[in-house]
């Protein structure tokens, strides 16, 4: 009988050297006569094992990691091919601590299929949501997302419910769905594994909005740094139109829904989503003045529903159980799981989908196991390049939308980075007002000028050049930014310059008098 | 004109002619070329401009807004530096001073060899194994200066 040894190919997986450990197997099943089946899946998001080789067998599957190349021969000669014991056997996979404790929704079927195989991912409750849109008109799919409570996981919340039904009440000769597929802030890559791992619940939940809103033609617009999303998407399309799920009929309702992956070309503003659909419409990635709202005059000028990647995968387990189902998870007005992405100095890095309300210390310690480098937790940035710097005393704070805009903060995309004490937090305030230079759009003068004049006054202060005049003028600069920009880029770089100066003043001194503890 | 010329006008062609009917062809359009020629030729611009009848300067203000096209030849490979958070967290800012040394270029430079030319990246989504690089199309994780050595080597050696 033939094993079945599930290698990722998801691109972190491949980072630290998976392709090389997948043809390593091949050549020593092949020497040993093995009968095996290589299967190339997702990631389940244990990051610090991969590559994380697993092997089916009668009681589940059995994990092996992290492996590399030179482990593959003394892997095979402790017959891990039957789950036999090894020093880099970390037991039955689903009885992972890590992962036990994890409430997969959209993420249920990540690093389980092969991507790419739609038996696999009909198998496993694939399109049932699709099945179940399809017997709905649209007012009533679109109800659906609205009772799930679901809020754009792309950064600014907003009920996805609504934006839909804007468009589904908007009447047109053409409607669009699109899909924000341009992760580009820093700590996140959940977007990234859903493309890689499940493409096909993204094409699923993209089909659902179609139907719902009555859009006849969707786009992905993938960020350039993702060649790897890009072709396992193009593929994962062309299959499903053979399959009959994407087309002029989809699934044989007379209705059309044809799908098409576009690439960005590196600006972090093309993931603003009106400048996204200047660049979809094949001009620089400029923000436009709202209203008109992307629901009412969006891409070419037509009804669009523009959703991140996550909040596009959450609809097909919506409509597949329910929307009661999934609005049960959650609390307060954060309804659902959210898949939280830990990186930076964590020991334990890695994606971990949870209800919302888990505590950042929960995700930092029990999850994350504190810092890679051993050395005590100093700060913890959340949301991206745009996301305020928290301190310890912070930590006890639930993910939930509300209770971070209290502190302060925000939830953004769902990554977390952790620094730890050698962190220089007025090195990464002047990095923030960097950033902005580098990516803004130039629309706005305070984001476009006031970001390389705040490098230059942070470098001041740090110089010890007119300190307290110079710390008055950064928060007067923060000031006209945060009130004078147009969008989130230059409206936002100012948190994580303010959070730093607020709790770490004293990284803002001259550098000798820096740092003596 | 040259042979070499004549290969690029064809390929020029080429993709106008598969993409600039798409709805919002112009990215793909540079994309298309950029993939095959490496960058966007001066005589490119013209071309696209006619074929969707779009003055150059709209054209020229589109390659120059995105940081992933270029408008010179980049060398044999291209090794994208993450230098965003979650990597500097774990020490790209000593890895990209250690690149640079080792290359003996900065960003945006190409070696004397003509091998490498060395670009900064905001996040490959690699953040759980960071510090990240991408070299080509291929990302690497957990990339300490000895691996960024190792690898290197490696890639100019498979050329
Ligand atoms: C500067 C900036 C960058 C953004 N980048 C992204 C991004 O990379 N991905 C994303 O989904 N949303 C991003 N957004 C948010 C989008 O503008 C928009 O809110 C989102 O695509 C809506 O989808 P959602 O409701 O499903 O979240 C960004 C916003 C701003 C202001
Ligand atoms: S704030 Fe910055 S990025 Fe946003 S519109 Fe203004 S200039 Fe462009
Ligand atoms: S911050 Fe470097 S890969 Fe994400």
């Amino acid at each position: 009988m033939s094993v079945t040894i599930y290698v990722p190919r998801d691109s972190s997986a491949l980072s630290v050297g998976a392709e090389a450990v997948a043809g390593a197997i091949a050549v020593e099943a092949a020497r040993r006569n093995s009968d095996v089946i290589l299967v190339r899946n997702g990631s389940r998001g244990l990051y610090w094992l991969e590559p994380m080789v697993e092997i089916e067998t009668a009681q589940g599957r059995v994990a092996y990691g992290p492996v590399a190349m030179k482990d593959v021969a003394s892997l095979f000669d402790a017959d891990f091919l039957h789950g036999g014991r090894h020093v880099l056997c970390i037991g039955p996979t689903e009885k992972i601590p890590y992962l036990q404790k994890q409430e997969r929704l959209t993420f249920a079927r990540v690093g389980i299929t092969d991507p790419l195989s739609l038996a696999d991912y009909a198998v496993h409750g694939g399109w049932k949501g699709l099945r179940a849109a399809l017997a709905m008109d649209g007012a009533t799919a679109v109800k659906q997302v609205t009772d799930s409570g679901l809020r754009g996981r792309g950064g600014a919340a907003f009920p996805a419910g609504i934006k839909w039904k804007t468009v589904l009440d908007t009447s047109a000769d053409q409607k669009y769905v699109v899909c924000n597929a341009d992760e580009g802030d820093s700590g996140t890559y959940s977007d990234r594994m859903i493309m890689e791992g499940d493409p096909y619940v993204l094409i699923e939940g993209m089909a659902i909005a179609g139907i719902a809103v009555g859009a006849t033609q969707g786009y992905i617009y993938v960020r350039s740094e993702y060649p790897h999303s890009c072709q396992v998407l193009a593929e994962a399309i062309a299959l499903a139109k053979a399959g009959g799920y994407l087309g002029p009929d989809v699934l044989g309702s007379g209705k059309a829904f044809e799908l098409e992956v576009r690439k960005g070309a590196g600006a972090y503003i093309c993931g603003e989503e009106t400048s996204l659909l200047e660049s979809l419409e094949g001009k620089r990635g400029m923000v436009r003045f709202k209203p008109p709202l992307p629901a009412i005059a969006g891409l070419f000028g037509k009804p669009t529903v523009i959703n991140n990647v996550i909040t596009l995968a959450s609809v097909p387990t919506i409509f597949a159980n329910g929307a009661a189902h999934y609005r049960d998870f959650g609390m307060g007005r954060s309804r659902g799981t959210l898949p939280i992405q830990l990186a930076g100095n964590l020991k334990y890095c890695g994606l971990v989908e949870k209800a919302f309300g888990v505590t950042l210390r929960e995700l930092l310690y029990d999850y994350g196991g504190g810092s890679a480098s051993g050395r005590p937790l100093r700060a913890v940035q959340i949301g991206g390049p745009l996301g305020a710097y928290l301190p310890e005393q912070q930590f006890d704070t639930p993910l939930d939308y509300e209770a971070f805009m209290a502190i302060g903060a925000m939830v953004g995309h769902g990554g977390i980075v952790a620094f730890d004490d050698t962190v220089d937090m007025a090195g990464m305030a002047r990095y923030a007002m960097e950033f902005c230079a580098i990516e803004s759009c130039g629309k706005c003068t305070p984001c476009r000028i006031g970001s390389t004049r705040g490098v230059e006054v942070i470098d001041h202060i740090v110089s010890g050049l007119e300190r307290e005049k110079n710390i008055a003028l950064l928060e007067d600069l923060c000031d006209t930014m945060l009130n004078g920009s147009l969008c989130a880029l230059g409206g936002m770089t100012p948190f994580p310059v303010q959070s730093a100066l607020k709790y770490f003043p004293n990284d803002f001194r001259a550098a000798p008098k820096r740092k003596v503890a | 004109m040259s042979e070499h010329e004549q290969d690029r006008n064809a390929v020029i062609s080429r993709v106008l002619e598969e993409r600039k009917h798409q709805p919002g062809a112009l990215l793909p359009i540079l994309h298309g070329i950029q993939d095959v020629l490496g960058y966007i030729p001066r005589e490119a611009i013209a071309q696209i401009a006619q074929a969707l009848n779009l003055s150059r300067a709209e054209i020229h203000g589109v390659v120059s807004f995105y940081h992933h096209f270029r408008t010179s030849p980049p060398g044999r490979h291209t090794v994208y530096l993450c230098r965003a958070e979650s990597c500097q967290s774990m020490g790209a800012n000593q890895l990209v001073e250690h690149a640079k040394a080792k290359l003996g270029v900065d960003f945006h430079e190409t070696t004397r060899d003509g091998a490498f030319t060395l670009e900064p990246i905001y996040c490959l989504g690699n953040c759980a194994c960071s510090p990240a690089m991408m070299i080509d199309e291929e990302v690497y994780g957990r990339v300490t200066p000895k691996r960024f050595e190792e690898v290197v080597r490696t890639v100019k050696e498979a050329a």
